[in-house]
């Protein structure tokens, strides 16, 4: 019992704090409302903790419906660095918004919460909870700005569509458990070894029930549809979390469901994320050339990174899916923190998010444009930064598979790529101002969370190495 | 294969059957007497007719939606009063912590003043 | 012990990052005491750790790895550093000169802008320098070469609002990187035939290779290697950008242009030592490209009037003599003359400085004269450095120089006109620096007017680096006493357990004999010999009749216009390469093929060509919920459907 608790430390801690948030929130008076944020902050350090605590100690809990192994603890450290930033970058913007705090913060825990329990879950019911828990949570924070239309506009969307979404992965738990009376991967693994296993076709179809429900949250196409809506209605520092979390948890879980206990379907599904992972990239990357939004931009840019991630995905191999275990987390660097910067930047109302407010803001900031600048040259993979090594370990894993053509595509959308993100780099440093967007001084809690940013991504961009086998455990999927 | 399944099957074609049944029987044998009342749908809290812009208070809902949540957390204790001695310890804290987490909702609530109706 | 190497390379790092990041804000005093205290922490923390290694240690390398850095397939290249006798001589010689230079530059850059920038410039070129002589495999080393590079650039065109500067940067970095791109290719070369990169792995394998192995493709490594040398340490073809660095401030020509930074090439074939002794074809090359440039270069300082630019064809010239230490199979010769030429060669820079301090920036040799009396202290610093530079007895030059002369005349691949042209070089050498001597500091004065009374001796932050380094220079030799003056070479001992396999390999497999014949004693009177008539002529022409210069110029005047334009080399670089690249990129790259082809068909269609299908798909983002809800739907029904029809 102990150590089925210790197991599941860090989602009890993350649960206990998102509680503790909420109910402190009406006792804070508005004005100290950022100790709530602090005390959030808190609760994710101290899930960090408990997370480099379960790995001494990795193992099934709970009935083997839960797993605390390399795996777990690499996507929980990547969801608690996720929520950490986010945290960390929105302290400032709720006063600046004047949005309540307490009700934010604990949505956030427990949205990580239930991203844990994704990551960690064995049994897909459990996976199905946490999936349910992130998504109502993040439901919620996308309409967090409550008098802003396009705010509530992103919300209904992303709910009405969320929800049809998990419809389908719902679906393709009841099909696996109709294929083999079992919802435990586990138990799914030992009965599809055994003789007499469950139907190929049924295998396929099941995976891709579940590769429907999870695509949507990965935004991978053609599931892809609703993202740039809903990242430019909400609120940008909540589009971090978003962008990153969720997507994070679902390929998680995919990568435990497609290349664990079904992966004999994944071999007849391979085309489909083939040319998911093409459509993807080229349905983010070529829009994204229009916008003249910088949410809306990122936000297809946020498209095409999925792509990317599902090249890893297709390669299939150990190398492919460490490289996306990798790539996550490089990814998680840079889109939060541009996502942050953007949110500082957009100003009062988030009211200056055109491409044209950014000119000559190099002039008037030279530190905000730097940073900018930093985490676009990363998203475009620009070498010496992490998004260089991260597209790097995922194309070569590709190209290991031998999956020639996939790889010159993704290598020729990222060329495609460079050009937007450099317009906006181009715009900031060439143009003549002024910037329209927010010159106000960067707050000391938002430097921190771009300082952990930029910092990680040059980390992770020169010293790989030790991060890439941590990476690399993550390719044992299920426990032995 | 799905052979457990058909009295399933059957309970659904029955149900089904059944309400069809007794709204085409009504709609075959019944006595129609239209009257501005009957035609009027059932009334129940706010008059059916007027204007629909009439404004009263959110409360209604917020208690409303607050109530249902409340009431459907509270289904949870029967199956477990049901089993309560096969659990013994553990399912008492777990049943005990579970009506922490909603109490801690119910002070959020209370706190946040969605149950004052003054206001 | 192997913390405190370590630990050597961090203080120039931070105080790199300190004063480059917070440096705008801080005193002068602040900076120059942090830039200083870095670089004199890191010469601490050389000696004791090369006293400690010596006094403790076996003499066998020491490689230590610190972590992964890169790893794709089988090619691995760690964060290692390696350490043995050579790494250690290398460490010391140059942060003990960095540190000196250092301390220099307080006062020489006492009223420039950019103060900040200079010194945490110079930390980072520091810290650079020792990644790249304690580096443990070439990958790093490359990390260091390439980082000193950078500092080059950037302190050459430290006065970038000046044309000629910031040209002059980006001539050094582009022809040294013609240089480097031969380095890339031949440790790629290295990776494919051997397997490693790191100094421990590949020296041994290396060294076991079977007789009768076909060494053609060590011999490629080599020479490609040499090609990065050849860029980086200024040697025929590629030293055309040392003279134009001379536009950087003087301490940045003591420290990099002569000191440390242009040596590296000459480390990196001393530390390939093994690879070079079983590739005599590229070891011999590079003695013929080392003994050359020493001739060629020494000529060209004959008719300089620049000082500086003087000092910079001497720089090239005594760095050709190191190549030919090492090149005739006596690598310790050239560390020798490496750390005795760090020496004298700083100093001479730093005299020059001083000279040029107290003559408001005038450089011109012509209008300058009898400076002895006024800059005492100068003047014979300056002198001492000539002394030593000409390999006048008892000065440390002597020693180093004529151990490389006596190897080119019997080391394993030494040979009689090496040994003749090297000698000849000392005659000029002689002859050029005592010209520039006589020309500063004899004679009447030919300083203008204006300048005559600005004239005076620098404050003694300039001045006492100058005595320690003077009293370096005429000590630095005692290290190694020939053999045939009774010494024994002890620094030559103390490099042995680094060299002595590769000198000993190739004594055994040489092609052909030592020349032998002649006796220590009797090369040493050659060159003595050469070196006094160099000095007599110097005296001749510029002291007693400085009339006759111009009247030899006039007699032989093609001859004197060919060394006076340094042989046409820039211009003929101009000619064949500068010229033609830029016609060829101008009327068909650019207006053809760029403009034309690449952005009117490619970049533009392909750009219009993708901006319009972009505008195609972005019609699918209508913003309307059902038609969302439907793509979903269609998607995942196309997708089940896939998998139905498809099994």
């Amino acid at each position: 019992m102990t150590g089925d608790i210790i197991r599941l430390f860090p989602e009890i801690v993350l649960g206990v704090s998102g509680i503790l948030v909420i109910l402190f929130a009406p006792f804070v008076p508005p004005r100290r409302q950022s100790l709530l944020g602090w005390f959030a902050l808190f609760g994710v350090v101290a899930a960090g903790a408990a997370d480099a605590l379960t790995a001494r100690d990795p193992g099934l809990a709970f009935g083997g419906s839960v797993s605390a192994d390399s795996f777990s603890v690499y996507f929980i450290a990547l969801f608690l660095l996720v929520a950490g930033v986010t945290i960390l970058g929105s302290i400032h913007y709720l006063e600046r918004e004047n949005l309540p705090a307490g009700e934010f913060y604990a949505l956030i825990l427990l949205a990580t919460l239930g991203m844990a329990l994704m990551a960690a879950g064995l049994d897909l019911v459990l996976v199905f909870l946490g999936l349910e828990l992130s998504s109502l949570s993040t439901y919620i924070l996308a309409g967090y700005r409550r008098h802003d239309k396009r705010s509530n506009e992103a919300s209904l969307k992303y709910f009405l569509l969320g929800s049809f979404a998990t419809a389908f992965f719902l679906y393709g738990i009841a099909f696996v458990y109709g294929l083999s009376g079992t919802t435990n991967l586990m138990t799914l693994a030992r009965r599809v070894g055994a003789a007499g296993g469950p139907n190929r076709t049924f295998a396929a179809v099941a995976l891709l029930l579940i590769f429907v429900g999870l695509g949507f949250k990965v935004s991978a196409a053609p599931f892809q549809i609703w993202t740039p809506d809903v990242y430019q209605g909400a609120p940008a520092p909540v589009v971090a979390f978003l962008s990153v979390g969720p997507k994070a948890a679902a390929f998680a879980v995919l990568l435990r469901v497609f290349f664990g206990p079904l992966s004999e379907g994944s071999h007849m599904a391979f085309w489909l994320l083939w040319l998911s992972a093409i459509l993807t990239m080229c349905l983010g990357n070529l829009a994204a050339i229009w916008q003249s939004n910088v949410k809306r931009l990122l936000a297809y840019s946020a498209i095409a990174q999925a792509g990317y991630i599902l090249v890893g995905f297709a390669a299939g191999s150990a190398d492919g899916r460490s490289a996306v275990s990798f790539y996550l987390v490089t990814y998680a660097l840079m889109n939060t923190g541009a996502f942050l910067l953007v949110a500082q930047l957009a100003g009062g109302g988030e009211g200056r998010t055109e491409i044209d407010d950014y000119k000559g803001l190099a002039r008037e900031c030279p530190g905000k444009a730097a940073v900018l600048s930093v985490l676009l040259l990363s998203l475009s993979g620009i070498p010496t930064t992490a998004g260089f090594l991260g597209k790097f370990y995922l194309f070569r894993a590709a190209v290991d598979s031998h999956l020639i053509a996939l790889t010159i595509i993704a290598v020729l959308n990222s060329v495609v790529s460079v050009y937007y993100y450099f317009r906006l780099i181009v715009v900031m440093y060439m143009e003549e101002g002024p910037a329209a967007v927010s010159t106000a001084r960067l707050p000391g809690s938002l430097w921190a969370a771009l300082a952990v940013s930029v910092a990680g991504i040059f980390y992770l961009g020169i010293f790989p190495s030790a991060f890439l086998e941590f990476a690399r455990l993550t390719s044992n999927l299920l426990p032995h | 294969m799905l052979s457990p399944y058909i009295p399933i099957l059957v309970q659904a074609i029955i149900v089904a059957g059944l309400g069809a049944a007794i709204l085409g029987v009504s709609a075959l044998v019944g006595v129609r007497k239209r009257s501005s009342e009957k035609l009027a749908p059932y009334e129940c809290g706010i008059a059916p007719v007027g204007n629909a812009r009439g404004r009263f208070s959110v409360s209604f809902y917020l208690v409303g939606m607050l109530f249902i949540l409340f009431d459907v957390e509270a289904v949870f204790l029967y199956p477990w009063a049901v089993v309560f001695k096969s659990l013994h310890w553990a399912g008492f804290i777990e049943m005990f912590l579970y009506i922490l987490i909603l109490l801690a909702g119910y002070v959020y609530v209370w706190k946040k003043g969605a149950l004052d109706w003054t206001r | 012990m192997k913390d405190i190497l370590l630990l050597m390379l961090f203080p120039p790092l931070a105080g790199a990052f300190l004063n480059g990041v917070f440096g705008r804000r801080y005193p002068k005093a602040l900076v120059s005491a942090i830039a200083c205290g870095a670089s004199g922490l890191a010469a601490l923390f050389a000696l004791i750790g090369a006293w400690n290694y010596t006094r403790f240690w076996s003499p066998a390398a020491l490689p230590l790895r610190i972590g992964t850095w890169i790893r794709a397939g089988a090619f691995r290249a760690d964060f290692a550093l390696y350490y043995d006798r050579l790494t250690l001589v290398m460490t010391c010689i140059v942060t003990v000169v960095a540190f000196l230079i250092h301390l220099y530059s307080r006062g020489y850059m006492e009223h420039e802008e950019g103060y900040y920038r200079f010194f945490s410039y110079m930390n980072l070129f520091l810290f650079m320098m020792l990644v790249l002589v304690t580096a443990g495999n070439y990958p790093l080393m490359f990390v260091g070469w390439e980082g000193v590079g950078l500092c080059s650039y950037l302190l050459i065109g430290f006065y970038f609002p000046k044309k000629s500067a910031s040209d002059a940067g980006k001539k050094a970095f582009i022809v040294t990187r013609i240089g480097d791109a031969g380095f890339t290719v031949g440790v790629a070369l290295m990776f494919w035939t051997f397997g490693t990169v790191s100094f421990h792995s590949l020296f041994p394998k290396v060294a076991l290779m079977p007789a009768g192995w076909d060494s053609n493709a060590l011999t490629a490594i080599c020479l490609l290697l040499f090609l990065g040398a050849v860029g980086k340490s200024a040697q025929l073809p590629l030293y055309v950008w040392l003279p134009d660095a001379m536009e950087g401030p003087t301490p940045v020509s003591a420290l990099i242009h002569a000191a440390t930074m242009v040596t590296a090439g000459v480390y990196m074939v001393a530390r390939s030592n093994v690879l070079y002794a079983h590739a005599p074809i590229a070891l011999e090359t590079v003695a013929i490209v080392g003994c050359i440039t020493a001739f060629f270069a020494a000529t060209i300082a004959i008719c300089q009037n620049d000082l500086k630019r003087l000092l910079a064809y001497s720089t090239i010239s005594q760095l050709g003599y190191m190549f030919l230490g090492c090149g005739a199979g006596l690598f310790a010769t050239g560390i020798f003359h490496l750390m005795t030429h760090a020496f004298f060669k700083s100093l001479l820079f730093l005299a020059a400085g001083s000279v040029m301090h107290a003559m408001s920036g005038e450089l011109d040799m012509r209008k300058m004269g009898g400076l002895r009396h006024k800059m005492p202290v100068t003047y014979w610093t300056f002198f001492a450095a000539t002394l030593a530079i000409c390999g006048i007895p008892g000065f440390s030059g002597f020693f180093s120089k004529d151990e490389i002369l006596a190897a080119a005349y019997n080391g394993p691949l030494g040979g009689p006109w090496l040994y003749w042209l090297g000698t000849i070089t000392a005659g000029l050498t002689a002859f050029y620096m005592f010209r520039a001597l006589f020309m500063t500091f004899h004679g009447p004065s030919r300083v203008p007017e204006d300048l005559a009374h600005h004239v005076h001796e620098s404050g003694s932050k300039m001045t006492g680096p100058l005595i320690v380094l003077a009293i370096l220079s005429v000590i630095g030799g005692y290290v190694s006493i020939p053999s045939a003056l009774g010494g024994s070479e002890r620094f030559d001992g103390y490099l042995a357990p680094v060299f002595f396999s590769s000198e000993h390999f190739l004594r055994t497999t040489a092609a052909h004999a030592p020349s032998g014949g002649w006796s220590g004693l009797t090369l040493m009177g050659f060159s003595l010999a050469f070196a006094l008539g160099g000095v007599f002529a110097a005296y001749w022409l510029y002291l007693k009749s400085p009339e006759l210069p111009a009247r030899i110029a006039e007699r032989f005047a093609a001859p004197y216009r060919l060394l006076v334009n340094k042989y046409y080399v820039d211009q003929f670089y101009n000619w064949l390469i500068v010229r033609p690249i830029r016609v060829c990129s101008e009327s068909f790259l650019w207006k053809r093929v760029d403009a034309g082809a690449i952005d009117g068909g490619m970049v533009e269609g392909s750009g219009a060509v993708t901006v319009a299908l972009g505008g195609i798909l972005r019609r699918i983002y209508s913003g309307n919920l059902r038609s969302y809800a439907t793509w979903v739907l269609l998607g995942a029904v196309m997708w089940i459907g896939y998998i139905l029809v498809m099994r």
